[in-house]
């Protein structure tokens, strides 16, 4: 068994009185696509948020290559390889789509504290956004405002983001939430390609079922902030214990209702 | 070569290019072009102005951090020249150690102010610079015997810089263009210099990689964080270069007025103005500060000889004598600035940048 890119130790987070998530134990491989279902409110998004630091865990440990992040903040752990892309669009609405990517594949470079010298002397990572804004299909969009881009282009350019800090750990939350049939193919090729290259983890929160059957080799069930089921999407399909948490309606009747 | 003097940031608008170009020669020959105690001195801060609102522009439209104690770092440049020349003598030296202090000490308050509150929420920042700068400026009309209180600093400059040093006799006469070339003429060059520097210098850093940052913050401090910058440090750092360059620019405007007192550089009337400055220039461009502190400065300065103009043209007419007599001025400059951000929300540079 190869040692997994990134695990959780029985990570746990309270609000109050309410477990969000719970002692969730789980490790992720590289060329594995994991798939991340449960009813609205099981606490996907807050696991994401777990793991990638938006929300500091009130127990258990998120380990990157075996080495214990949970005390780092959320940009050293984007440096030390976790990519998050967000359910909803989190970009820079006044700056122009370039500017969004290049401004990633700068962070990326750690020409941030460059104080003195001009952006433009920078082709290179001008260079290296275009030629990610040409893998989502947005290279003719990149001088426009990101506020005027289209919802479906905006979900594209949040893909784009990721790709561009390529890190170790893909996180996508609901990707093609709101696209287009014509665009959301655009984006699960992309994710598909990053399966293939086989060296990273990739983690997705989706509800729509036909992405889960073609993209998934993994699926994780949380219920209540707890792992219900984890295996192979065959076996987890039909487990009893999803049958059961979902009172007989199976996963997909619970997926069929958002 | 102007391309990168301007560090790629072109006026991008063929009339605001026009009129920074005809500022910028209006301020490089005012000694000349308008030769007068009161125009030098006018056109001097307005140098001073627009660097002090360009980086006060640094910290709000940049970075979009809220702060009132630009005026205080304003005024520990201003006091840092003046009690080095009180205590050192004057001379160049005490000018150089004072402003250099300033800036450092100023860097070291806001380097301490922004690692204590930036870290938490913007707003917590703008709440202690707040606080910072009103302690500081009870404090120092307080400690009189060391900044003489409320009536502030008088102090000698270079012999050269002052009005008693003449120059170019043998060239010129002593006289240029009807001109007379003495110490005054050069301090306003030193001023004017000085400013053009820091000015380009601030240009260049908004328009650097670091700049692109804290606009990426001003947007979306989350996001910024979650592709890997650490948000805090680069505010923090842009608080201490902002800090800095405000210090510098009380330095020149300690050196222009040879005095230094809290009315001229701590008071909370100054930050207003410098906010005012920002908004009608446009936040979030340097040029802004150029457009916001000419205009600001100008109409502080002829708002009132315009009136009394106006007052006594209309003479003899109901009401208007009344309503432009020079003691409303104030009414009228509240009226400009209502009028200029319903006119410019984004600033007059805004405006003729987005009518490209």
């Amino acid at each position: 068994m190869p040692e997994p890119i990134l695990s959780t130790t029985n990570l746990t987070v309270r609000f109050g009185g309410h477990v969000a998530v719970d002692h969730v134990t789980c490790a992720f491989n590289a060329g594995e696509l994991t798939a991340i279902v449960g009813p609205n409110g099981a606490g996907k998004t807050t696991y994401f948020n777990l793991i990638s630091g938006q929300i500091p865990a009130s127990g258990g440990t998120v380990q990157l290559h075996g080495k214990d992040i949970s005390g780092h903040p959320v940009s050293a752990r984007t440096k030390a390889g976790i990519g998050r892309a967000f359910q909803l669009t989190n970009l820079f609405p006044d700056l122009s789509v370039l500017e969004n990517v290049r401004l990633v594949v700068q962070a990326k470079a750690e020409r941030g504290f460059n104080l003195w010298s001009m952006v433009s002397h920078h082709t290179d990572l001008t260079e290296q956004a275009e030629n990610i804004l040409q893998q989502v299909r947005l290279l003719e969009e990149r001088n426009q405002t990101v506020s005027e881009l289209s919802h479906g282009n905006q979900r594209k350019l949040e893909v784009a983001l990721l790709i561009a800090l390529d890190p170790a750990v893909y996180m996508f939350d609901e990707p093609t939430a709101g696209m287009s049939v014509d665009e959301a193919p655009i984006v699960l090729d992309l994710i598909a390609q990053l399966k293939a290259q086989g060296d990273r983890a990739i983690l997705l929160v989706e509800h729509k079922m036909d992405v889960i059957r073609t993209l998934a080799d993994r699926i994780i069930v949380l219920h209540n902030g707890a792992l219900a089921a984890d295996g192979a999407p065959a076996e987890v399909m039909a487990s009893d214990v999803v049958q059961e948490a979902y009172m007989g309606r199976g996963l997909e009747g619970i997926l069929a209702d958002v | 070569m102007i391309r990168s003097l301007l560090s790629g940031d072109m006026p991008r608008s063929k009339f605001l290019g026009a009129i920074l170009l005809v500022i910028l020669i209006c301020l490089a020959f005012a000694p000349f072009l308008f030769p007068g105690v009161r125009t030098v001195d006018t056109a001097a801060r307005i140098c001073i102005f627009v660097v002090l609102v360009a980086s006060y522009d640094l910290l709000l439209g940049y970075g979009g951090i809220v702060s009132f104690a630009h005026t205080m770092f304003f005024g520990i440049g201003a006091y840092g020249v003046a009690l080095s020349s009180t205590h050192l003598g004057r001379g160049f030296d005490s000018l150089i150690i004072g402003a250099g202090l300033g800036a450092i000490l100023a860097a070291a308050l806001a380097l301490v102010i922004g690692l204590f509150s930036l870290r938490v929420r913007a707003i917590f920042f703008a709440m202690i610079t707040l606080a910072v700068a009103s302690a500081v400026a009870v404090l120092v009309s307080q400690i009189s015997s060391v900044t003489g209180g409320e009536d502030g600093l008088t102090f000698k400059i270079p012999r050269e810089l002052g009005p008693a040093f003449k120059f170019g006799k043998d060239l010129f006469g002593g006289e240029l263009l009807g001109v007379k070339l003495n110490g005054k003429l050069l301090t306003y060059y030193l001023i004017f210099g000085g400013s053009l520097i820091l000015f380009l210098t601030l240009l260049r850093i908004v328009n650097s990689p670091f700049g692109r940052v804290l606009q990426a913050i001003r947007e979306n401090d989350f996001r910024a964080e979650a592709i890997g910058y650490r948000v805090v440090i680069y505010r923090v750092t842009a608080t201490c270069l902002s800090a800095a360059v405000a210090a510098l620019a009380g330095s020149l405007y300690a050196i222009w007025l040879r005095y230094v007192g809290p009315d001229t550089t701590l008071s909370m009337e100054i930050m207003i103005d410098i906010l005012l400055m920002v908004v009608i220039g446009g936040m979030g461009t340097i040029y802004g500060a150029v457009i916001g502190a000419t205009l600001f400065v100008l109409a502080q300065n002829y708002l009132q000889n315009l009136m009394s103009g106006l007052s006594s043209m209309t003479e003899g007419l109901p009401i208007l004598p009344e309503l432009f007599s020079p003691d409303r001025w104030l009414l009228w400059l509240g009226v400009l600035f209502i009028l200029s951000v319903y006119f410019f929300p984004t600033g007059v540079v805004g405006r003729l940048r987005g009518q490209r």
